[in-house]
């Protein structure tokens, strides 16, 4: 065993995710406590081209036809023969629709110890996890031998797992991937959306709280003008009353504006991770508890449908004037 | 074609959350539970399925305060088998400790399908499926928002972030974690719950042995510091609009 | 002395039509509506409507004979009026004379006289409420009626029927003028008896017709009427002329069983198992005569909220979607060979159903008696059984079922409202209180409704009025889940805060809300004698005891909504004003006022649901109403809903700088200083 940090790199047709530099920055912590060293794992098939700028202190390339493409049983297979071949002290995952399908199984597979929903390490080691919609967190001490980790983003800045210096390079050798159960069929592309949200200055966000597809107006009015762009979190979009290209969350699109204004968004984990990236988060809703108001630099508990409609005529004139 | 769908209940959130004396759990006092949402919309995938070719499919549950008009619930809304675990769920099980269990009963059913919920807001050792599908020696997939069965295969949409969709193939017998049901869970009322109450049965199965290997182990809870917590603005909308005028204009965007 | 001569100049040949024939096509009138209502008790479920039949005649002369609902509206009533009493005066005028020519004479001297001039002047009625008729059929056209060939065809049969009587009688009389030994007795001066005929019958006399002439066109022209009265028989079970008929009965058989605010729990059928109405067959045979009855005339319409915001229910139509698919598939159906088409999806979309505010105003307005709002609750509640409502409300359901209020918000913060206020609100559970105050989920629950709330225990505890709340042993009282049609979560809703209640020692219980205020009052069982009041009541009861003393004389001017549950479905319409007019405000009415004011919209559960693309909410509709007084200041409002429904309302119309909306409280709290 070593006291080495491993992190699997997600990332996704050519493009490193976020949570990547997020789960680097986060290693690099954890790291300091072990005194090990962070390796980036980077799983697929000509993907040398992603380790460019990832801070680690050594990228392990792992190529194989079957990982071109994620499926969960290819990716675990990969991972354990790592694991069990260099024994880290720890893996990192991303909490993620890729890193959640591939640790869980691991673990069972490996009989590792797992910690998910990671927020932060302190320096002394010990892991916080964030849980109950971000109402909880909870702490420990990282388990042994090797502690399998799924990270949420918030803890740390991208920026921080970025490095102008590209990192060295190792090949290693793929076990045997094969008795698949799982295959990839085709990729369904997302809707083409009018604007591309995470390319916006501004963004004014509508939440459940809005209650009423009409309601929707007061944002479009404020937005207008604020000259920002409207987009919402997964309740609003399920109902239909915005495209899925304004989805912010999960499975939507994660933002980093300028400013985003949170109208009636209570900051369900899902959704705070990708706003992680703002300048400023700025918060409306009438519940004083809820977890937005944990990431957001301002927040009010006036209602909503009192204050956007003043807000809107105060930005009016303050433009007029 | 046999569906089986593990189903926990987690706090509600809608509750005030305390820690208790020991100050690394929850306060069950004043715990509510409510089904994990995830788990909802894998009963309504499985009863999906069913309605669209046939089969039979089977909830099962720890033992839980409110388990029983869950299970109810369940059945209203066309549920065939309702199981309930009966062991030491008094002080919660991590998932780990949850899927071995599960798994020893599940095995003897020989499920086609397994679905559960892709994850729950209090999973602190992993998600529940791929755990679940492990211990089985069955694939599996999450975040499933669409299933189609197709001979002893399964074609699954799995969604990425930015709202990329994979669609996959599984081999069967599977897990699959459900993000949402192709249809969001349908309502079932009040009647048809107090109905099923009087007609459907509760299978209590034995849950011996409960092993949590695997989960780690938590030392201190504690709610985020206020720290953390935004600056907040008092006072009527128009004081509210006014400093937010003012903020704007600091990060000049207006 | 002058007397009634039967079949005056008849041929006897033709006696044998009157006596043979016209009694055959009644005959075959009956066989035919036989037929038609035949279908309501082979197809409908059975239901009880034959209990107190004093109370139902006493409907029945009300409504059917007197006809005050028909009457309400001024021209079409009084047409109406004219036209139904011709047909009542002529059915018994020929009634009296069959008794006077076949069994005992006595249509003689001034009786007879007295006979005809009635004859006469209800020949004069009809006459002219069939132009009138016609003149609002033809050329004023409003638009709540239904303007088809079966209303022309009926309109123009009778007045040809009454008009061939008019001269029947006028060419008797022109006869008789000429040559009076025809009527022993008679005398130029008694002609003004008939004055009608005898105007006539000036035009005949002037033709300078021969008695011959004129005898041969009063026999063709008494063929003629004769024959129309017959075909009138045979065909009347098939036209709108039907409605004299079904109209009488559905007044007759009305609901007696519970109050207007009082919804029916779910039948059930000979096995035990409930009854949710998706099909013909589960509608009951009364249901399906409110159908057959319906006279189109459209004023449900007119008054209908949902209607008029341009949504997909128009009350009439509803009915009359009962009435087709009866008649189409009906009959298969009767056979017991038919399979039961689906009624609630296919003839009555899910829509339409979904549309109804509950406000009663259709109710209330049907000349007839129609009851549209239980059979729409009937066939929610099968919706609901389904599954088959929006999101929105599912959501709101599901927070009911699970955490008691719609807000989908903790029992604990129920109370939260009173954190600020002292002395500390009693809680009624742990000690006896005169007035349980019942809080409801808007005035508990909504960010802004709290001051409203807050003001209203200031004034209670400013009048020293004894009273406590329930805190967090309160649940949504149930009423718009009931009309929502979730039944089951109604009953769990109504135990739970009955559970409570049992616990509570109180005399009276109060509540701000309109709809709280039905359900406890009409729907609680065995409220254990406790009476229910409106805050307004006890208001207005304070005010008058002297307990609540103004120190400030208000000075606004102010219009008063009526809430639909207050007022239509309770009848409180005067207690609110009188405590308006306590504060020194003055009140102007709205041109919709009292009985029938114009709903909100939030009401039957609308609030939970996703609003439909719509020209106007009826919130707006009703603010433009108030718009248009001449100085009015404030719109006042004795309903939690209300204060959101018309606040949102008044900014949607971008009228803030010309009224605002207050709750009754508010008044009240101003004028105690």
């Amino acid at each position: 065993m070593n006291q080495d940090i491993f992190v699997i790199i997600e990332h996704l047709r050519g493009q490193v995710a976020d949570i990547s530099y997020v789960m680097l920055a986060a290693a690099h912590e954890l790291a300091q406590n072990t005194g090990g060293k962070v390796e980036a794992v980077l799983l697929g098939q000509n993907v040398q081209g992603l380790a460019g700028n990832l801070a680690a202190d050594q990228v392990l390339s792992v190529e194989h036809p079957a990982l071109a493409d994620f499926t969960s049983d290819a990716y675990i297979k990969a991972v354990a023969g790592l694991t069990v071949e260099h024994q880290p002290r720890a893996v990192l995952f991303g909490h993620t629709s890729v890193g959640m399908d591939v640790a869980s199984g691991l673990s069972a597979h490996l009989g590792l110890p797992l910690v998910g929903s990671v927020r932060y390490f302190e320096s002394g080691g010990k892991f916080v996890s964030q849980i109950c919609g971000g109402k909880i967190m909870a702490e420990g001490e990282l388990p042994a031998p090797t502690a399998l980790i799924t990270l949420v983003p918030g803890g740390y800045k991208p920026e921080q797992g970025q490095s102008a210096q590209p990192p060295q390079v190792t090949q290693v050798a793929a076990p045997a991937l094969d008795g698949l159960r799982v295959t990839l069929k085709q990729y369904i592309e997302p809707e083409a959306g009018d604007v591309d949200i995470a390319k916006e200055p501004l963004l004014i966000a509508v939440g459940r709280g809005i209650q009423t597809q009409d309601n929707i107006s007061l944002a479009d009015d404020l937005a207008q003008a604020l000259g920002g762009v409207v987009c919402a979190s997964r309740p609003v979009v399920d109902q239909g009353w915005l495209p899925t290209s304004r989805l912010v969350g999960k499975s939507g699109k994660a933002v980093k504006p300028k400013v985003y204004l949170a109208i009636g968004i209570s900051g369900a984990p899902e959704h705070a991770e990708a706003i992680t990236g703002s300048n400023v988060i700025v918060a409306i809703n009438t519940d004083a508890a809820a977890p937005i108001f944990n990431i957001a630099k301002y927040g009010t508990i006036t209602d909503l449908f009192d204050l956007v409609p003043v807000l809107t005529d105060k930005v009016r004139e303050a433009k007029g004037g | 074609m046999n569906i089986v769908v593990p189903v926990k209940l987690v706090p509600d959130l809608v509750e005030e959350l305390t820690i208790d004396a020991s100050g690394a759990a929850l306060d069950t006092m004043w715990l509510r539970l409510i089904i994990n949402e995830f788990d909802d919309h894998a009963t309504e995938q499985a009863i999906l399925l069913k309605e669209r070719s046939g089969g039979q499919v089977t909830i099962i549950t720890p033992n839980a305060e409110g388990v029983d008009d869950m299970l109810f619930a369940a059945s209203a809304r066309g549920a065939d088998r309702l199981i309930k675990l009966v062991g030491d769920f008094e002080n919660g099980v991590n998932n780990h400790a949850l899927a071995r269990t599960l798994a020893t009963t599940i095995k003897d059913l020989q499920p086609d399908l397994v679905l559960t919920g892709v994850q729950a807001h209090n999973d602190l050792d992993g998600s529940l499926g791929p755990l679940l599908a492990e211990y089985l020696g069955m694939p599996y997939t999450g975040y499933v928002s669409g299933v189609i069965v197709n001979g002893d295969k399964a074609i699954v949409r799995k969604e990425f972030p930015g709202g990329l969709i994979a669609e996959l193939e599984l081999k069967l017998p599977a897990v699959l974690g459900i993000q949402a049901a192709e249809q969001p869970p349908r309502y079932v009322a009040i009647s048809k719950v107090r109905q099923a109450m009087k007609t459907a049965t509760l299978e209590e199965m034995d849950a011996p042995g409960l092993n949590p290997d695997g989960g780690p182990t938590i030392g201190r809870m504690f709610q985020p510091e206020a720290a953390e917590k935004a600056e907040m603005i008092s006072g009527n909308a128009d004081v509210v609009a006014d400093r937010l005028i003012g903020i704007f204009k600091e990060l000049g965007v207006l | 002395m002058i007397e009634r001569i039967n079949f005056w100049e008849i041929p006897e040949i033709w006696h044998y039509f009157a006596y043979v024939v016209l009694p055959l096509c009644g005959l075959v009138m009956l066989g035919r509506f036989y037929g038609r209502i035949r279908l309501w008790w082979q197809v409908g479920r059975p239901e009880r409507r034959w209990d107190k039949p004093l109370v139902r005649l006493w409907r029945l002369i009300k409504f059917g004979i007197v006809q005050v609902k028909v009457l309400s509206k001024t021209y079409p009533g009084l047409v109406h009026v004219a036209i139904a009493w011709g047909f009542f005066v002529f059915f018994f005028g020929t009634a009296l004379a069959t008794i006077d020519a076949d069994f005992i004479k006595f249509l003689r001297g001034p009786i007879y006289l007295i006979f005809k001039l009635m004859l006469d002047t209800l020949t004069i009625a009809a006459l002219a409420g069939i132009i009138l008729a016609a003149y609002r059929r033809f050329i004023q056209k409003p638009s709540r009626l239904t303007l088809d060939r079966g209303f022309t065809l009926s309109l123009t049969l009778v007045f040809v029927i009454v008009f061939t009587g008019l001269l029947t009688e006028s060419l008797r009389l022109a006869a008789i003028a000429q040559e009076p030994t025809l009527q022993p007795g008679w005398s130029a001066a008694l002609a003004w008896w008939t004055p009608a005929g005898w105007v006539t019958a000036q035009l005949w006399l002037a033709l300078k017709l021969t008695p011959a002439v004129i005898n041969s066109i009063h026999l063709w022209i008494w063929v003629t009427h004769a024959t129309l009265v017959g075909v009138l028989f045979i065909a009347l079970p098939t036209t709108t002329l039907v409605h004299m008929f079904t109209a009488l009965m559905n007044v007759f058989f009305s609901k007696l069983d519970r109050p207007v605010g009082q919804l029916a729990p779910i039948a059930e059928n000979e096995k035990k198992e409930p009854v949710y109405v998706s099909t013909l067959r589960d509608l009951t045979w009364k249901q399906l005569l409110d159908g057959d009855t319906c006279t189109e005339c459209g004023r449900c319409q007119e008054a209908c909220p949902a209607y008029a915001a341009g949504t997909s229910l128009n009350p009439k139509q509803l009915i009359l979607s009962i009435r087709d698919a009866l008649h189409r598939d009906g009959p298969t159906l009767a056979k017991g060979n038919g399979k039961s088409l689906p009624l609630v999806g296919e003839t009555i979309k899910d829509g339409v159903l979904w549309s109804c505010t509950t406000c009663g105003a259709c109710v209330r307005e049907c000349p007839v008696l129609i009851e549209h709002v239980d059979a729409i609750v009937d066939m929610r509640r099968h919706l609901v059984i389904e599954g088959r409502v929006d999101d929105i409300l599912q959501g709101a359901l599901a927070n009911l079922g699970r955490y008691g209020n719609s807000f989908g918000q903790s029992e604990r913060m129920r109370a939260r409202w009173t954190q600020p206020i002292q002395p500390k609100i009693k809680d009624a559970r742990r000690e006896p209180v005169e007035y349980l105050w019942f809080v409801g989920d808007y005035a508990s629950y909504s960010a802004t409704l709290s001051d409203v709330t807050q003001k209203t225990a200031d004034v209670f505890q400013k009048a020293s009025l004894d009273f406590g709340i329930l805190y967090d042993g309160e649940r949504n009282a149930g009423n718009d889940v009931r009309r929502v049609g979730e039944e089951g979560l109604f009953e769990m809703l109504a135990e739970k805060n009955m559970a409570a209640l049992d616990k509570c020692t109180y005399k009276t219980i109060v509540t701000t809300d309109p709809h709280s205020y039905n359900t406890l009052k009409n729907e609680y069982p065995a409220n254990n004698g406790h009476a229910v009041l409106h805050y307004s009541e006890l208001l207005d009861q304070m005010i008058t005891s002297g307990k609540l003393k103004f120190t400030k004389k208000l000075s606004y001017k102010v219009t008063y909504h009526d809430p639909c549950y207050l007022g239509r479905y309770n009848g409180v319409y005067d207690a609110p004003r009188r405590v308006i007019e306590a504060t020194g405000c003055t009140l102007i009415e709205m041109p919709r006022c009292r009985d029938k004011a114009f709903c909100c919209g939030a009401g039957g559960g609308r609030i939970w649901m996703e609003e439909a693309e719509v020209k106007e909410r009826p919130s707006e509709t009703r603010i433009h109403e108030a718009i248009k007084l001449d100085g009015v200041q404030a719109f006042v409002v004795a309903c939690p809903k209300d204060v959101t429904m018309y606040r949102d309302a008044v900014k949607t119309t971008g009228n803030e700088e010309r009224i605002v909306v207050k709750d009754l409280i508010e008044l009240v709290h101003e004028a105690l200083g």
